[in-house]
């Protein structure tokens, strides 16, 4: 447990000394708060416009900007993800410290748990970033708190299954641009898979549908909690760290 | 304290270490000499848990490498060729980081940061970036890594690699002062390395253990089995280089002569003595009897690959096993 911190802890810092965390949180930062701005400003037009046709159309903060942004939200994080993970493992593949740690006494699934926690960590950075344009619409209107936070857990699921398959990919390569490269094309064969399935009800589609990362998030988007869907995305984060440890264990016996 | 027996690791295709047993005890300094791709890297790597073997068996204070790994880990500092550090971090943070992930307490790391700070010279370039230091300096901090949580055994693949000569003293001074609290295994593929830090010495070729000794016990096998760099001039006209190889190679004791250059009327030979044998007289008053000039005589030490050559002369079932090994060259 100790190991688990310290090890998250490194991989946290390394992030703050590199440009990495910095340009992950500003490109996110100013996309999402692009979207926010036209999204507030296309809202508050159409409720004055629709006070001066005499009240008809009902306005809501939650429907109309939270729901639709924080989807979006979701969208970019699947291109965010791969900037997060590429170095994790195969950075360390590449100097050599990896040796450092895997003769140290430490157990593979703490260094897993530690590097993966860390990505994690600065990816709460960036949701907790983009909760400063949400407090925005909390001080001057009265959304329902309830759904914005179900729809956070939501991104953080999501983002956090994303940066475990991320993890799985990094320690297959020494190469960071490949690893980054390969869980970008993972994460949107992931996203793409939602869209096998427009009017076909047979078990294929269906299945490749469920599979689809996206799919899950919807329910959140709406702020359902529904279990079915976190506990697809813990058994996704279980599989895939399940597997990064058996790839780091691979390591050892061709290296 | 470190027990190997039978130890064989085998990539895809080649065998890079191929049914080595040795021991050392506690406190040695061992000194594991071979040419590069002999399998030093390999066996080390076995030791400190990182490789598992193929066959055969590693322990470390009595825990087995495959059994009780987390044992053995606690128990081996390693500092692999190139120093695993992380160039974002200062030195003393990546000392904090490597002491705790070593299993040192809080209460504990402050005071062992600064004995190895001290220790390995570290004090001027404390909080600098990892990534800003000249390569001496990080071979030093790989040193303090290695050495933070006070191991029972020290393993350090070539440590002085790639240093300047200054260094390379600092570094040994070093190491001799962390010899009897640690037992240490150093690979090298230096000889004068060897002399100069360890007390016995095991030498590998090929994946194959070639011999186990003393230094001391080595270089008697060894001595008197000398080269001679001879240069030879004829007082008018050319010698013929025949002629001069024949009668180099008449004296008693040379085991080899080989010609290595001719400018003009001069030429230069080498000449190797068998084990034993002083032949530098000898050879001087041959050359001169035959009416020529002898304008150079000075000995060349042997090279490791000599040395090899030397090893397993004297030990002909060694030799006849080598053609089996063939395989393993590329490792």
């Amino acid at each position: 447990m100790k190991n688990i911190f310290l090890i998250c802890q490194k991989e946290l810092k390394s992030y703050f000394a590199s440009p990495i965390a910095y340009a992950v949180m500003a490109i996110f930062g100013l996309i999402f708060g692009w979207v926010f701005f036209n999204a507030t400003r296309d809202f508050i037009r159409f409720s004055f416009q629709s006070q001066m046709m005499g009240g008809g159309g009902a306005t809501n903060v939650n429907d109309q900007i939270i729901r639709p942004l924080l989807g979006f939200a979701g969208t970019i994080a699947l291109f965010l993800v791969p900037m997060i993970t590429m170095r994790l493992f195969a950075e360390e593949k590449r100097t050599g410290t990896i040796e450092l740690l895997l003769t140290s006494p430490v157990k593979d699934i703490e260094i897993i748990l530690g590097k993966w926690l860390g990505a994690v960590a600065l990816f709460v950075c960036v949701l907790l970033m983009s909760m400063l344009n949400i407090a925005l619409l909390f001080a001057w209107g009265k959304p329902d708190l309830k759904p914005v936070l179900v729809a956070y857990l939501g991104l953080l699921l999501q983002g956090a299954t994303l940066l475990a398959i991320g993890a799985l990919i990094s320690t297959m390569t020494r190469n960071q641009i490949i690893a980054g490269i390969a869980t970008f094309f993972a994460s949107l064969l992931l996203w793409l898979l939602s869209w096998s399935t427009a009017f076909d009800s047979s078990w294929l589609p269906q299945l490749l549908n469920y599979m689809s990362i996206v799919t899950h998030f919807e329910n959140f988007g709406k702020g359902v909690l529904d279990s079915k869907d976190v506990v697809f995305y813990l058994s996704m984060i279980f599989l895939s760290l399940f597997l990064t440890s058996r790839s780091l264990e691979s390591l050892r016996w061709r290296a | 304290m470190i027990k190997v027996e039978g130890l064989t690791k085998r990539y895809a295709r080649t065998i890079a270490v191929d049914n080595i047993s040795f021991e050392v005890d506690k406190g040695q300094i061992v000194g594991f000499l071979g040419p590069n791709g002999a399998g030093k890297t390999t066996t080390m790597r076995v030791l400190t848990c990182f490789l598992p073997p193929t066959e055969g068996s590693a322990s470390v204070g009595g825990f087995d490498v495959l059994e009780q790994p987390m044992e053995v880990k606690k128990r081996i500092g390693y500092l692999p060729e190139t120093p695993p550090l992380y160039p974002e971090m200062e030195v003393v943070e990546y000392l904090r980081f490597v002491g705790k992930l070593k299993g040192i307490s809080n209460a504990d790391i402050a005071r062992r940061v600064a004995e190895v700070t001290e220790r390995c010279a570290l004090g001027d370039v404390r909080s600098r970036l990892i990534g800003k230091l000249s390569k001496g300096f990080r071979q030093r901090v790989g040193l303090a890594q290695a050495i933070i949580h006070n191991p029972d055994v020290l393993i350090l693949d070539e440590p002085t690699s790639g240093l300047d000569p200054k260094q390379i003293i600092e570094i040994r001074e070093l190491l001799r002062s962390l010899a009897g609290e640690h037992t240490i295994i150093l690979s090298t593929h230096i000889l004068s390395e060897v002399e100069h830090t360890c007390e016995r010495v095991i030498i590998i070729d090929r994946g194959k253990l070639v011999a186990i000794d003393s230094v001391a016990n080595l270089t008697n096998r060894l001595r008197g089995a000398e080269a001679v760099a001879v240069e030879v001039e004829a007082a008018g006209g050319h010698p013929d280089p025949s002629d001069v190889q024949q009668r180099l190679e008449q004296v008693p004791g040379v085991s080899r002569v080989v010609m290595k250059d001719s400018r003009d009327a001069r030429l230069l030979f080498e000449v190797e003595s068998l084990q034993g044998r002083h032949v530098r007289a000898d050879v001087a008053r041959s050359v001169v009897g035959a009416g020529w000039n002898l304008n150079e005589l000075r000995s060349v030490g042997l090279s490791l690959e000599e040395v090899f050559l030397q090893l397993t002369a004297a030990e002909p079932k060694e030799k006849e096993a080598e053609p089996a090994t063939e395989g393993g060259q590329k490792q």
